[in-house]
């Protein structure tokens, strides 16, 4: 079993409040990700799960019983460092045996455990190396390894993947995937990358300074962010925000003009906007197209990224940047004129607190 | 010899020998003498007999003059190379001088007196060492005991220098409490608090705790330096703090963490920090003056300054047993150098 | 990729045999502590790694410190603190005592006028000429030259003998039939005994104290000519900057905090000069080489009018010296440690 349970954690370091009212439950078996830009009070989270830190006010719960007093070593929980962690002066071996040690293990048990683990991880042949005779890759899966051999309730991974090279990253990730699959345990995972959050995730934790902006599947987050942060946050390259304010409501449809006059029509059913309401208006640069349609807007071309597979278009909207995803090769050059269209694109709103207008 | 030509031939990179080439190799050169010179000329003086050594001037290895038992003389004689009037060279036994004329014998034909003129004549002498000046201090004075003495102090000085100095830089770098602040800062405004200040109450509590001749009272003041906490706790904090907490996570206790990963990840720092402690209580003198009035208890040191202050100073025997002070000294920088001049230049102790 | 693994050679496999008592100590101590933990927490371990260095500290260093005040406020020959009187701020006055104050034989304690002066000249004397060979030899080994390590080693080897054996070295010399007459004999000068002599057994202190500890000194400067970058002499080359202008106007500027350590270090040690004299001179001939130090150790142990109380009062005021001194070092300290983090 590894069922977590949050409620109003807060944790403060002096007056500063890093943690503020977190509650969250993570069901057993779940993959869960914590993502966020640095100091949002993602690892200090995860730290606090773990009995690193101890926390200023709330609950934890580990499967119903209240953990707040136990220590570290006693939640049967295991962590996977940023930076492997691994004991330098001792072998793969040693490594991986340490914590089994320490808990009075039986020495063939021990021995069986690490093999098992090894096996999984490939590791075998390595198991009498130093840690500083391992590639970064290596390194990583000793660093898991060493919380396989625990056999913990779940997993806790602070920025596991940071460390590696963009190539060894990607597939050290499907390797995780595939691990969570084969163990089935709760995983907790902390990332400020976006990418691997989605590809990863079950559900996604958005933080932001001390609390949790939004909570849900990656596709939820990417169709309907609750707020501009996670808009902005969740998709690559960002989502395009344009200032914008409502001039007609009817027909089940919102008529909005942006800075330079367009207009964009948003379907809307609902009583939260009325005429005359600043917004916020979120288009993802893969939702626009080129087309010279009524609706489009009228942009000056700034730089053209050209990537084989699609063309990347900087743009100035009356000095509102633009950004724009086109599938494949388009004969553009910086200082044209182009024409983007977003009909039939969703299109996101923001009210003036950047919380998003329901209805539309 | 590609070294040694190379640095006779350096210039400052001209092809003409600029004059800080001059300087510098007057330097080097000078350095080289004066700094080993001293103690090269002490190595060779320490072989050498009582009456080599009263010698002026001196020779610089150690020479004995050669004597021979001649028939029909009670004690040995001493040999001679003399010239003889028909410019011959003869080796003869001096009898006895009178004024400017020596009166001597041929060892082969001892019945005849030759009498030469002392300027005519030369010691016939060959190298060796008086090894003497080694074995009897040691073994009919207490040098033996001097040296059990310093050994024992310098060993379990350093022993226990290690273990408290690295247990409280453990607690000093990786861990937050109330106080730290302030146990750093007393730390640092006592590292160089030294002993000539405090000296006379530190006797009378070495003398109230009973320790006064007794060697734990030298070792014990001198075991908790601010210098190796400082040294030692710099050093551990380059230990990742993530290290501990995967420790922790592995069920290790606090105790285990300190033994079994911070103390061998410090190992570097703990070489540096026990050879500066075996060469600072080895070279102790004041405080283990203070503490020790009993003889059997000096240290080397002591008992080397005790007895070259003494009225007849037996120069031969001071000489080997500061040659035999000085040979850990040696060793360790012979083979340890490296490791102590990074170390100072690194952190500025002594 | 795969290096081949590592099998226990000879030296390791007598290593841990050797170990394995002290793992089974610690193991022994990991027990008690364990229960120590369990009941003061993680936190509270920090504490009792503290304690022994703590403790140790506490009785031989601070509390000494601070009975120092209570014994130069006392008077007696006793040393245990309960046998001794009250005399208020009478040792400070006794020192202070004096006909004529630019004349220390008038002063009542003559002998600590005598050291003080003699460890003030010794002072000013040793440390300029130590910062100034210190530097030509940091310069010198900062060159480029063939086997640097073996002249930095040469420079150094004296740093590591104890002052004792320092001192007997140069006794050695010195003598009568000493190595110094020996080469002045060369040239034709008479053999002469340096050591009775109370001009040149101030010299003497003096060069003998500078042979011991230049290297020291010269290693720290050498440390800061090493750090100044490569690039900056180059620039300087670019743009054709005479050797004596990029000394001047480079190397000292940039040196400069190192140097100002060393000349704060060389003060303090200087101030403190004592066992290689000692033994070396043991103060005399007379006076003449009476330091600071001695006098202390003199009134407070070895004299037969011994005076604990007397020596306390010197060793306060000598506390004091060097209290400035070290605050003067702790400013540059972090005055170099902001710079450096800049």
């Amino acid at each position: 079993m590894g069922e977590i349970t949050l409620t109003k954690i807060k944790k403060s370091f002096g007056a500063v409040d890093v943690l503020k009212d977190i509650d969250l439950e993570i069901k057993d078996g779940e993959f869960i990700v914590f993502v966020g830009p640095s100091g949002c009070g993602k690892s200090t989270l995860l730290r606090t799960i773990a009995g690193l830190e101890k926390v200023s006010s709330g609950e934890i719960e580990i499967d119903g019983k209240r953990v707040n007093e136990v220590s570290a070593a006693d939640r049967g929980l295991a962590m996977v460092f940023q930076s492997y962690a691994l004991y330098p002066h001792m072998s793969v071996r040693q490594n991986l045996a340490f914590g089994l040690e320490n808990s009075n293990m039986p020495k063939t048990e021990v021995a069986e455990r690490i093999l098992e683990a090894a096996r999984m991880l490939e590791i075998e042949p390595y198991l009498e190396r130093r840690p500083g005779q391992l590639s970064g890759g290596q390194r990583q899966r000793v660093a898991i390894g060493r919380a396989i051999v625990r056999r913990p309730t779940a997993f806790l991974l602070d920025e596991p993947l940071s460390n590696l090279d963009a190539e060894l990253r990607v597939s050290t990730r499907a390797e995780l995937a595939a691990l969570h699959g084969r163990l089935g345990s709760t995983m907790i995972y902390v990332t400020h990358d976006q990418v691997e959050a989605m590809t990863l995730a079950h559900r996604i934790v958005v933080m932001r300074a001390g609390k949790i902006e939004q909570v849900g599947t990656p596709l939820d987050l990417y169709n309907t962010p609750a707020n501009r942060f996670v808009a902005g946050f969740i998709g690559a390259p960002h989502m395009n925000f344009l200032a914008g304010e409502v001039t007609e409501l009817q027909n089940g449809a919102a008529t909005l003009a942006t800075s330079g006059g367009h207009r964009l029509l948003v379907p809307f059913s609902g009583h939260s906007l009325s005429v005359g309401d600043k917004l916020t208006i979120g288009i993802r640069p893969q939702h626009i197209t080129l087309a010279n349609d009524p609706g489009s807007l009228k942009v000056k071309v700034r730089l053209v990224e050209a990537l084989g597979s699609e063309t990347v278009i900087h743009a100035d909207l009356n000095g509102e940047k633009l950004l724009a995803v086109v599938p494949g090769q388009k004969l553009i050059s910086p200082g044209d004129e182009a024409h983007f269209s977003v009909a039939g694109a969703p299109l996101h709103l923001f009210d003036r607190n950047g919380l998003r207008v329901k209805g539309c | 010899m590609g070294v040694a030509s190379r640095f006779i031939l350096r210039r400052r990179g001209g092809k003409s020998w600029h004059w800080t080439d001059i300087v510098t190799w007057v330097w080097l050169v000078g350095g080289l003498i004066i700094m080993f010179g001293p103690a090269v000329w002490l190595a060779f003086s320490s072989f050498k007999t009582p009456a080599a050594l009263a010698e002026f001037p001196p020779s610089i290895l150690p020479y004995v003059t050669s004597q021979a038992t001649v028939q029909g003389y009670d004690k040995p004689l001493q040999l001679f190379d003399a010239k003889m009037p028909d410019g011959s060279t003869k080796v003869l036994a001096e009898v006895r001088r009178i004024g400017l004329v020596a009166q001597m014998v041929d060892p082969k034909a001892p019945g005849e007196i030759v009498r030469v003129n002392i300027n005519d004549r030369t010691p016939v002498r060959s190298v060796s060492f008086a090894t003497e000046n080694y074995t009897t201090p040691f073994t009919q004075f207490d040098f033996l005991q001097y040296l059990w003495n310093s050994v024992f102090v310098t060993v379990t000085a350093t022993l226990i220098t290690l273990i408290v100095n690295s247990m409280a830089a453990f607690a000093l770098s990786k861990y937050e409490f109330r106080g730290r602040s302030l146990a750093m800062l007393v730390i640092l405004a006592t590292l160089m608090v030294p002993l000539s200040v405090i000296m006379v109450p530190l006797y009378s509590i070495i003398s109230s705790l009973g320790l006064f001749n007794n060697l734990w009272g030298v070792i014990l003041p001198t075991v908790a330096t601010p210098t190796g906490v400082f040294i030692l706790r710099q050093y551990m904090l380059t230990i990742p703090d993530e290290l501990i907490d995967a420790a922790r996570m592995d069920k290790a206790s606090e105790w285990q963490i300190y033994w079994r990963i911070v103390l061998p990840l410090t190992a570097p720092a703990l070489a540096v920090l026990a050879i500066f402690s075996v060469v600072w209580r080895w070279n102790d003198f004041l405080w283990p003056l203070i503490v020790l009035s009993r003889r059997e208890l000096y240290t080397l040191q002591v008992g080397l300054s005790i007895y070259s202050g003494e009225l007849n100073v037996q120069w031969h025997f001071i000489l080997a047993m500061t040659v035999v002070t000085m040979i850990p000294v040696v060793l360790v920088f012979i083979f340890l150098q490296r490791f102590i001049t990074t170390g100072i230049a690194g952190t500025g102790l002594k | 990729m795969t290096a081949p693994t590592p099998s226990p050679t000879l030296t390791e496999r007598l290593g841990s045999l050797l170990m394995a008592p002290v793992h089974l100590l610690m193991r022994a101590i990991d027990i008690p502590l364990r229960a120590v933990q369990k009941a003061a927490g993680i936190g509270g371990m920090a504490t009792v790694f503290l304690a022994p260095n703590m403790l140790i500290f506490g009785i031989f260093v601070l509390l000494p410190l601070v009975i120092n005040f209570v014994y130069s406020m006392t008077g007696g020959t006793a040393f245990f603190l309960t046998e001794r009187q009250f005399v208020g701020a009478d040792q400070y006055a006794r020192l202070f005592q004096c006909a004529n104050y630019l004349d220390p034989m008038s002063c009542q304690e003559d002998a600590f006028w005598t050291a003080v002066g003699n460890t003030f000249w010794f002072v000013v004397l040793q440390v300029s000429l130590m910062i100034l060979t210190a530097l030509i030899t940091a310069l010198i080994l900062n060159r480029d030259l063939a086997a640097r390590s073996f002249w930095r080693a040469v420079f150094f080897f004296p740093v590591l003998l104890s002052p004792v054996v320092v001192g007997l070295i140069w006794k050695w010399i010195l003598q009568r039939q000493g190595l110094l007459n020996f080469g002045l004999y060369q040239f034709g000068v008479e053999p002469y005994t340096w050591l009775t002599d109370r001009n040149w057994t101030f010299v003497a202190t003096i060069g003998v104290s500078l042979w011991a500890h230049m290297g020291f000194y010269a290693l720290i400067l050498l440390a800061g000519l090493q750090a100044i970058p490569k690039d900056l002499y180059e620039a300087a080359e670019m743009d054709g900057t005479k050797p004596a202008r990029v000394f001047w106007r480079i190397t000292l500027p940039l040196l400069m905090p190192n140097l100002l350590v060393v000349v704060v270090l060389a003060l303090i040690r200087a101030v403190q000069i004592f066992d290689e004299v000692y033994v070396l001179t043991g103060g005399g001939p007379g006076t003449s080489t009476l330091y600071l130090t001695q006098y202390i150790y003199e009134t407070g142990f070895a004299s037969a009018l011994r005076n604990p109380g007397l020596a306390a009062a010197a060793s306060i005021l000598m506390g004091l010296v060097l209290v400035v001194l070290t605050l003067i070092q702790l400013g540059i300290g972090q005055r170099g440690e902001k710079k450096g983090k800049r």
